[in-house]
């Protein structure tokens, strides 16, 4: 990637979310301020009423697009940005919401709202890939904080982030932490699931549910078969893919084929 | 010939989420105010349909990044609760430590990042750091020490994956939460260096009689768990909350709009736990409380960044008090065994209580949920401290009103993620 200006400018965008990615920019505690002073914050409305007008050097998209408004709001977004980083599971896959996109949702709108005909929403929850160039996805739900300053400091110094994309299971060996699957025979989606959260879930003893999503070439097939010898039924898997990276492809296609 | 003046802020910063605010005032006289809620809907309740009662705290904490473990722990309530099994004291101990921190971090957060560069004239904590960086890295520090419970014990800050229905995946060692006590030292005396400051602000001088809503336990001040009371006199189990309160549809918004019954609008969150539970405090948080001058009642939503300075020294000081006696449990879960039952769970989010409740089938399917947020319960309290600041404040310039209008909503640290969101503000003077 090209060298940045002297002080580049960021913004910080929202789209159908929870704010929990863009809070982790604030959780960085330890780094908060030094990246302050690195960057022009120039439009991050949860953590500021200064708005700077674009262009922007790097925009961050928290969220999935839902509404008819938001496919014109990112198609402006990605006009005023020299680089776009989706943030999340949400903005990276469509996220929980997306789960919609196997149902009907004009059904799911009496469930919750009592005058449904005046919810404006979309049939479905798409990642911001399908609708404008992404220049690259930070995965997790939520992303990774170590990975988010690494981003954020690769692009200040106009290099490329360092990003796994291995499996789950390389950073469970990198942890120590013995194989959840293999030592208790709890079903974990590690092995098909991208690296980047570090390996959490196994090392609190429960599998990986794979928040940050598929990764490059899974093979599902091999670790449903895997989950049957240990007895999980086909119901349970299907379920276990449909959750915050439903609409991710490997996991979405694995989640239709039959058992 | 009618005096028209419009003004608008499309984006009303500092707050979780997205909504709108829109004050019309017609010839010289407020005339209508509406405080919107137009993030996009994500339909929650509808897609829990047909999963596992296992899998509901996972999902829920997704409705909110910034107070999963109220979620979590709402949603493990009601299931519990539908499954008919009551936790042991150890997992209840380390429920109530893990959500200490959430009010810890989510509380700090408002407190120095989002509310107090209103009264100090700054867009954001950034550029307060820039004149005051010793209190924006003093916050920032006692931040993260709540966020450090969130961590250890949870495994990570948001979406934490150590918390399901029955209790843990693994219980904390007590070392690993030993190791916390330092910092957690060093907090309590920064919380309350942190609230002593925030007195030092100019608050407007105004108060409205609240019906005050919280959780309410008999030895402590509520967090997990309680039954539900107002200030009015209302003393109910969590599962009867449907027989009290309603929610509305308002056109307008995507949120839905809660009342009490007989008495209207009401108000959850740090003022209404702080005047119906104030006693059960700390003795060190009711001698800060009294000595930033909160009588036992605190009706100025403005002062609301002292109440939630008390209550971050209380959450230290209770942390503190758990793992000084902490005994991890073992096992660290309770079995849960599914019932076609429905369950309830209420627990205290920072921004107020936050109510669940599932219907399950004799395998543990969901069959029906519903989930009721603090923001869309504290939505008509909100538009009714605009009405009062805005009726107290039409003199002033189109800039400063919608200033002062941004930060009573601010006030309320509003999720609007939870309650649904895109925040606006539009002032309308036709």
């Amino acid at each position: 990637m090209s060298a940045v200006p002297a002080t580049p400018t960021l913004a910080v965008w929202k789209f159908a979310s929870c704010d929990g990615c863009q809070l982790s920019l604030l959780d960085c505690e330890d780094e908060l301020l030094a990246i302050a002073e690195g960057i022009e914050i120039a439009y991050f409305p949860e953590a500021t009423s200064r708005a700077v007008e674009g262009p922007y050097d790097v925009s961050l998209v928290e969220g999935s697009v839902t509404t008819r408004h938001d496919v014109e709001r990112i198609r402006e977004i990605r006009e005023q940005s020299r680089l776009l980083v989706t943030i999340g599971a949400c903005a990276t896959s469509g996220g929980i919401q997306a789960l919609r996109n196997f149902a009907d949702v004009r059904k799911w709108i009496p469930l919750v709202y009592a005058s449904p005909e005046v919810i404006s929403t979309l049939d479905t929850s798409t990642p911001i890939a399908d609708h404008v160039t992404v220049d690259l996805e930070l995965r997790g739900c939520p992303v990774s904080k170590a990975q988010l300053v690494e981003t954020v400091s690769a692009l200040l110094a106009g290099r490329k982030p360092r990003l796994p994309s291995t499996s789950v299971c390389t950073e469970c060996k990198a942890r120590g932490t013995p194989c959840v699957m293999v030592v208790h025979g709890t079903p974990c989606l590690g092995p098909v699931t991208q690296a980047g959260c570090g390996a959490i879930c196994p090392a609190y003893a429960r599998g990986c549910y794979g928040c940050f999503g598929p990764m490059e070439s899974p093979n599902v097939n091999a670790l449903a078969r895997q989950w049957r010898e240990l007895g999980v039924d086909h119901a349970e898997l299907v379920r276990a893919l449909r959750t915050f990276n439903v609409n991710a492809p490997a996991f979405r296609e694995a989640s239709i084929a039959g058992g | 010939m009618a005096e028209t003046r419009e003004i608008r802020t499309d984006y009303l910063a500092r707050v979780e989420g997205e909504g709108a605010m829109l004050v019309r005032v017609r010839n010289g006289a407020l005339e209508e105010v509406q405080f919107r809620i137009f993030e996009p809907p994500r339909f929650f309740e509808a897609l829990l349909r047909g999963r596992q009662f296992t899998e509901a705290p996972d999902i829920t904490a997704r409705i909110c990044g910034i107070c999963p473990i109220a979620y979590m722990a709402g949603a493990a309530a009601a299931m519990e609760q539908a499954c008919g099994v009551e936790l042991t004291e150890p997992i209840r101990l380390l429920r109530r430590l893990i959500y200490c921190g959430e009010w810890i971090e989510s509380h700090v957060l408002h407190v120095a990042m989002l509310h107090a560069p209103d009264f100090l004239g700054y867009d954001g904590a950034v550029e307060l750091a820039r004149d005051r960086r010793d209190l924006v890295e003093l916050a920032l520090r006692l931040k993260k020490a709540g966020n450090e419970l969130m961590r250890v014990i949870g495994g990570r800050e948001v979406h934490p994956v150590n918390f399901k229905v029955g209790g843990f995946y693994r219980a904390s060692t007590p070392a690993e939460l030993r190791a916390l006590v330092p910092e957690l030292e060093w907090a309590r005396e920064a919380a309350l260096g942190l609230l002593r400051w925030t007195a030092s602000f100019d608050f407007p001088d105004y108060e409205r009689d609240y019906a005050f809503v919280s959780l309410r336990q008999p030895a402590e001040y509520a967090i997990e768990r309680g039954r539900i009371v107002s200030s009015t006199g209302l003393d109910i189990p969590v599962e009867e909350y449907e027989r009290h309160f309603t929610e509305s549809h308002v056109e307008r918004s995507n949120a839905l709009h809660s009342t009490l019954e007989g008495v209207g609008a009401y108000l959850v969150g740090p003022l209404a736990r702080y005047a119906n539970n104030h006693e059960q405090l700390s003795d060190a948080a009711k001698a800060a409380a009294e000595e930033v001058g909160l009588g036992p009642v605190c009706r100025n939503p403005f002062k609301s960044i002292l109440v939630r300075g008390v209550e971050t020294l209380y959450a230290i000081e209770e942390a503190l008090r758990i793992i000084a006696s902490y005994e991890p449990p073992a096992p660290p879960e309770v079995a849960c065994v599914p019932r076609a039952a429905t369950g309830c769970g209420c627990t205290e989010a920072p921004r107020g209580i936050c109510w669940h409740r599932y219907e399950l089938d004799e395998e543990g399917f969901i069959r029906d949920a519903k989930i009721v947020p603090p923001t869309a319960q504290n939505q008509k309290a909100i538009e009714e401290d605009l009405v009062g600041v805005v009726r107290g404040s039409l003199d002033l310039p189109d800039d400063r009103l919608a200033h002062v209008c941004e930060q009573t909503i601010r006030n309320y640290d509003p999720c609007i993620s939870c309650a649904t969101h895109f925040l606006r503000l539009e002032v309308e003077r036709l």
